[in-house]
């Protein structure tokens, strides 16, 4: 039991890592402001909660699995957040950088 | 081997990152490479298990002194005044300060040896500072005065940013989304800075890490148009601003006139004082350090 756990602890952590991994990739890669962001907020929301289901089940107990998905909500609402507000300010200013 | 490579990632990171906010051409990516300085900073600190300080760094150190770069930024002449440091004049300080590393770092090697004695004494006085937590025992009453004279430099600070004229940030009309969110995330703030405050007695946190997540929280409500603008005429604003240093002073006064001394605190009420104390502290530095970010209305002139 515990020996699946760990395997699928170990896939949803290497998942999240691939998310962000690509993530950054994006930022650096992409040629607008608008596709970057698009990159980023996929490692943000998706890398981490895939991080923080992988580091669930390995948690001793329900309050740290608590915690976490509290931390992951906030993040995964105030990311969202300053990206709307970032596009909307490119949208303004009217241009790619 | 795990937890080398992360601390060795995180040093070098600390000092790209510092060379970076140092040496970058736009002051732009200069103050955004300071503000991530500043939180691997924090993760540092929370690396060396100094959580204090973690939390203090990221509070004060990224987050407010970050958007005072920025609004320091916004009233900067254009681009192309950006100060440049010539070649020569880098190979230079490079060149004076490598050998004098190399003739100081040895001299350091004794330092290594010495037993801290500090730790040792701290814990035997423990029990009477009136906490459980020793760094709140150590800010708070074994060396209060410094504390208090940390106060004070905020309020100077304040003052001393009032006389370079009033700061008025141009808020542009703000997004419905911003709104929204600010009136969630205040009171998850308050709450926050509410819990380091009273956990301060027992682990880390304490009245300066409160008084920045509320003073992020003021910002963040005022920045989304759900705050009016602080005025400086307002008297109770001035007195929240100076009502920790007033009362933090007045206890070292009346510990002075009735008691052992000059922040001697009785023994026995040392944790209601304390708590008292931090309590009016948090509240005057989230109302300096809003006040220095946001600023206020300009005066009218007679």
């Amino acid at each position: 039991m515990s020996e699946l756990l760990d395997f699928f602890s170990w896939l949803l952590l290497g998942g999240g890592l691939l998310f962000f991994a690509a993530g950054s990739v994006g930022l650096l890669r992409f040629p607008d402001t608008l596709s970057r962001l698009h990159a980023l907020t996929k490692a943000d929301t998706l890398g981490l909660g895939l991080v923080v289901a992988g580091l669930s089940l390995r948690a001793g107990s329900l309050l740290e699995v608590a915690q976490m998905l509290l931390i992951w909500l906030l993040v995964l609402a105030s990311g969202a957040t300053a990206c709307q507000l970032l596009a909307r300010q490119c949208d303004e200013e009217g241009g790619d950088d | 081997m795990t937890e080398w490579l992360l601390d060795g990632v995180l040093g070098l990171l600390l000092l790209g990152l510092a060379g970076g906010a140092l040496h970058v051409r736009q002051l732009y990516a200069g103050v955004l490479l300071f503000i991530s300085f500043g939180l691997v900073l924090a993760l540092v600190w929370a690396r060396l298990g100094a959580a204090d300080l973690a939390l203090a760094e990221a509070a004060i150190g990224a987050g407010l002194t970050g958007v005072l770069l920025f609004a320091a930024l916004a009233r900067q002449p254009q681009a192309g005044s950006e100060p440049r440091l010539s070649r020569r004049r880098r190979l230079a300080a490079v060149l004076v300060l490598l050998p004098l590393l190399i003739l100081l770092l040895p001299q350091l090697k004794p330092l290594a040896e010495l037993q801290p004695t500090v730790p040792a004494q701290i814990d035997a006085a423990l029990a009477q500072s009136g906490v459980e937590h020793p760094v709140t025992a150590v800010l708070l009453n074994f060396r209060a005065w410094d504390t208090l004279l940390e106060l004070a430099v905020l309020l100077l600070a304040l003052l001393g940013a009032r006389q370079l004229g009033p700061l008025q940030p141009k808020l542009s009309e703000p997004w419905p989304l911003l709104q929204a969110w600010g009136r969630t995330l205040a009171p998850l703030l308050v709450l926050a800075g509410g819990y380091v405050l009273w956990r301060g007695a027992a682990s880390p946190g304490g009245a300066f890490q409160a008084g920045a997540l509320l003073a992020s929280g003021i910002v963040l409500l005022r920045l989304a148009g759900a705050l009016p603008a602080l005025h400086w005429s307002f008297w109770p604003l001035r007195l929240l601003v100076l009502a920790g240093l007033l009362l933090f002073i007045g206890v070292a006064a009346a510990c002075a006139w009735y008691g052992d001394g000059w922040l001697h605190y009785p023994v026995g009420s040392a944790k209601l004082l304390i708590l008292l104390i931090e309590a009016a502290a948090t509240l005057s530095i989230a109302a300096s350090l809003s006040l220095l970010v946001i600023g206020d209305e300009p005066e009218l002139q007679p």
